[in-house]
């Protein structure tokens, strides 16, 4: 039996009573919307509209630049403003298709595909691949190189996401209770794909943290009849839902840093982006809105909002009625993982989870101390380094100690930088010493 | 741009423990033990704690202002002047105290970098230091409530003594260490709060034991309960074990690191009271073990997520 969770993590007020109630709106958004054209990890995609032209709802604007890359479908009906570097929530200029919104909703019209029975895999893998569907946890990995491991028919295992371990977030929570029949089919659907040489296909696991008792029992109840997916409770923690530490829970299995999912024969994906897959196999419609959780305490009206993908985010805010209060923090997603934002003019992407409005900003509240090597972070670390130690290597620009001490194990999840007593920026630290590293890798060597 | 908002690296959020909390945690762990000692010695105790804290935190100020960077707020200095005076006998001259606190604070913690940065228990070194400077003062245990040798010096000569006496404090000894109760009752107050762990304690204190047992056997004899119990209750092994063991600054960072720090410290706390001249070896072990956590800890490196047996590489 595998465990159901592992060593270290943390527990932070979680904050998701705020918005868990809240069923999901359809939010309908204003004039301009603006697609960058590097919502994903890979090569950005390459317009194929110009100014002037006229765009549907469901219409591709821009193709796949590459094979680690997505197309980018436009989510209203309008005139193309521009293409033209606009900022983006990371604070980067990044070339972006502007439309004008012409409030009409027309599409190009969406035709399912031949049925599930019908398609292989390679058709499978192709419609996901047009329909632009990117890892919408978060990270932006196009799904269908995740899809397509070098030997498919050793992956046993199709793992759902549905940790949920970030604070604040509910947007998951919302799709689990609302949607739960496009998750267990669109999990079939991922299933399919991986067939061992003894024909049988992969095995499915919905993970789901047992905070959320509500969502295990409904899918639970769904999944009764369907003996190749179980639903699994996993221990509610913080980094949960690490795709290191939920394939360690639900199977029993450890990679590195080094390897992927694929070598111990997992495949990780999360709720919105199986439920993107169930739209664009079944439904024949590509990634054109997601789920974004607006809240915290200096929000109005905290809610979950299915929202179209390039509105802006002073948009969404104001769909949850504004700010109560003057935040002294914006984040775009959780406050573990997410960016801080300075300016709300910028728009949503596939990869915006959530945006969190906080009165109090605790890092800058807190001014850093001397490291009392109490070692809080080493018990908290899933990754099982000495976070004190690796944050004091990158501050000296000791590459060797970094190596040798395993730094590039760290997921930057940043446990360690929570439970710091001296409120030491330790996740900061390791992570600029790691983003050196890998383009040192790059590059072959050369900084 | 409207108006700018506050950003930072992730995360966003930040536990509400602070490194001020853990000191004040340890000062209030400390009081059941300090009380005990003022109302076992009497009134002159509160006056070498006073003494002793007074010097501490005082030094710290003084080279505050020279470094032009106030540290002692975060209270570490007090637990430092504390934890020194409970480890002091009563009848200490005051001067000595005082001597004691400037010594801990200035050459062994600010002259090596400050908060974090000394390798040994300041407390445990300005003892040994003045262990070693006025030994006759410091193992001077007449005072006006008991005359004569502590219970591990007794049971040394192969004398007799009340091991309720002990559990409770009503012996001779240095301030702080005679009550195991009063120290238990912190212990557990910080274990509870999660500021200290069992990882060294219990490693420590349960090898002290078999260590006994084993010197014990070796002699023909069995471990009596009376003879262990004055032995757990003496000396200052709680104090030792609990509160100064578990100076995070000075012990090892790595989880088996931390039993391994406990093994070394209940082997070497045996050796100093079996075979030593002395009868106490609780402080001498503890400073000896804080200059082993460097190779410790290399040898106790842990193996990242991934890379224990059984974790594969990924093959090319």
């Amino acid at each position: 039996m595998a465990k159901l969770t592992f060593t270290g993590g943390i527990h932070p007020y979680d904050g998701k009573d705020l918005s868990r109630e809240k069923p999901i709106q359809d939010l309908l958004p204003g004039n301009e919307l603006v697609y960058p054209l590097s919502q994903h990890i890979g090569a950005p995609a390459k317009a194929v509209v110009g100014k002037g032209d006229r765009v549907l709802a469901g219409q591709k604007i821009a193709e796949s630049g590459g094979f680690v890359s997505a197309p980018i479908y436009a989510s209203v009906s309008g005139t193309v403003k521009a293409v033209e570097p606009r900022r983006v929530v990371t604070g980067d200029m990044v070339m972006s298709i502007v439309v004008e919104n012409d409030g009409l909703y027309e599409d190009v019209g969406f035709y399912p595909p031949a049925p599930l029975e019908k398609l292989s895999r390679e058709e499978i893998i192709d419609i996901i691949r047009e329909a632009g569907i990117v890892g919408m946890g978060g990270a932006g990995f196009p799904t269908h190189v995740k899809l397509s491991p070098r030997e498919p028919e050793k992956i046993e295992y199709v793992i759902a996401n549905c940790a949920e371990c970030e604070p604040y977030l509910t947007s998951d929570y919302r799709r689990m209770l609302e949607e739960p029949e496009k998750l267990v089919v669109g999990l079939q659907i991922l299933m399919r794909l991986f067939e061992n040489t003894r024909g049988k296909y992969a095995h499915g696991i919905i993970a789901v943290e047992d905070n959320k008792p509500d969502c295990i029992s409904l899918l639970r109840q769904l999944t009764k009849d369907i003996p190749e997916i179980s639903v699994k409770a996993l221990k509610t923690k913080y980094p949960q839902g690490g795709e290191r530490q939920l394939i360690y829970a639900t199977t029993g299995r450890k990679i590195n840093s080094t390897m992927l999912p694929a070598d111990v024969g997992c495949v990780v994906n999360n709720v919105d982006t199986i439920v993107a897959v169930y739209r664009a196999v079944i439904e024949g419609r590509p990634l054109m809105e997601r789920i974004v959780t607006v809240t915290g305490d200096a929000v109005a009206n905290p809610g979950n909002f299915r929202v179209k993908i390039g509105t802006s985010y002073q948009e969404i805010l104001d769909a949850a009625g504004g700010f109560r209060t003057r935040p002294e923090k914006i984040i775009c997603g959780g406050p573990m993982m997410g960016f801080g934002m300075f300016d709300l003019n910028v728009p949503s992407t596939k990869t915006s989870t959530a945006l969190l409005g906080l009165s109090k900003d605790d890092v800058s509240a807190m001014e850093p101390g001397p490291c009392i090597n109490c070692g809080r972070c080493v018990d908290v670390c899933p990754g099982r380094v000495i976070p004190s130690r690796l944050a004091d290597y990158a501050e000296h620009f000791d590459e060797e100690a970094f190596l040798a001490n395993h730094g590039m194990e760290c997921c930057e999840c940043g446990c360690c930088s929570f439970i710091c007593p001296a409120k030491r920026p330790l996740t900061q630290e390791i992570k600029s010493m790691r983003k050196i590293q890998l383009a040192k890798k790059k590059t072959g060597g050369k900084a | 741009m409207s108006e700018l908002y506050k950003v930072s690296s992730n995360p966003h959020i930040r536990s509400r423990v602070t490194t001020n909390g853990i000191m004040l945690a340890v000062i209030i762990a400390l009081l059941p033990a300090t009380g005990f000692g003022i109302y076992n010695f009497g009134p002159r105790a509160l006056a070498v704690i006073l003494v002793t804290v007074a010097g501490t935190v005082l030094t710290e100020f003084l080279f505050g202002l020279y470094q032009k960077k106030m540290t002692i707020t975060d209270l570490s200095a007090v637990v430092t002047g504390l934890l020194l005076a409970l480890n002091l006998p009563v009848g200490i001259p005051l001067w000595m105290a005082a001597l004691g606190g400037v010594f801990a604070i200035l050459v062994v913690k600010m002259l090596f970098g400050g908060l974090g940065q000394n390798f040994m228990n300041p407390a445990l070194a300005a003892r040994c230091f003045l262990l070693i400077s006025f030994p006759t003062a410091m193992t001077a245990f007449d005072c006006d409530a008991y005359t004569g040798a502590t219970p591990l010096a007794i049971l040394k000569e192969g004398g007799q003594v009340n091991v309720m006496d002990m559990v409770i404090g009503r012996t001779a000894g240095t301030i702080g260490e005679t009550s195991v109760i009063a120290l238990v009752i912190g212990a557990c107050f910080l274990l509870l709060l999660g500021v200290i762990d069992l990882r060294i304690p219990g490693s420590y204190i349960v090898t002290f034991v078999v260590f006994l047992a084993v010197t014990n056997l070796a002699k023909g004899q069995w471990l009596s309960p009376a003879y262990l119990t004055a032995q757990l209750s003496g000396g200052g092994l709680m104090l030792g074990a609990f509160f100064m063991a578990t100076d995070y600054v000075t012990r090892p960072i790595t989880i088996k690191g931390q039993y391994l720090f406990g093994i070394f410290l209940g082997l070497m706390t045996g050796v100093f009271r079996v075979f030593g001249s002395g009868a106490e070896g609780v402080s001498y072990a503890i400073i000896l073990g804080n200059l082993l956590v460097p190779l410790i800890e290399k040898i106790t490196k842990p193996r990242a997520f991934g890379y224990e047996k059984g974790g594969r590489r990924r093959e090319k």
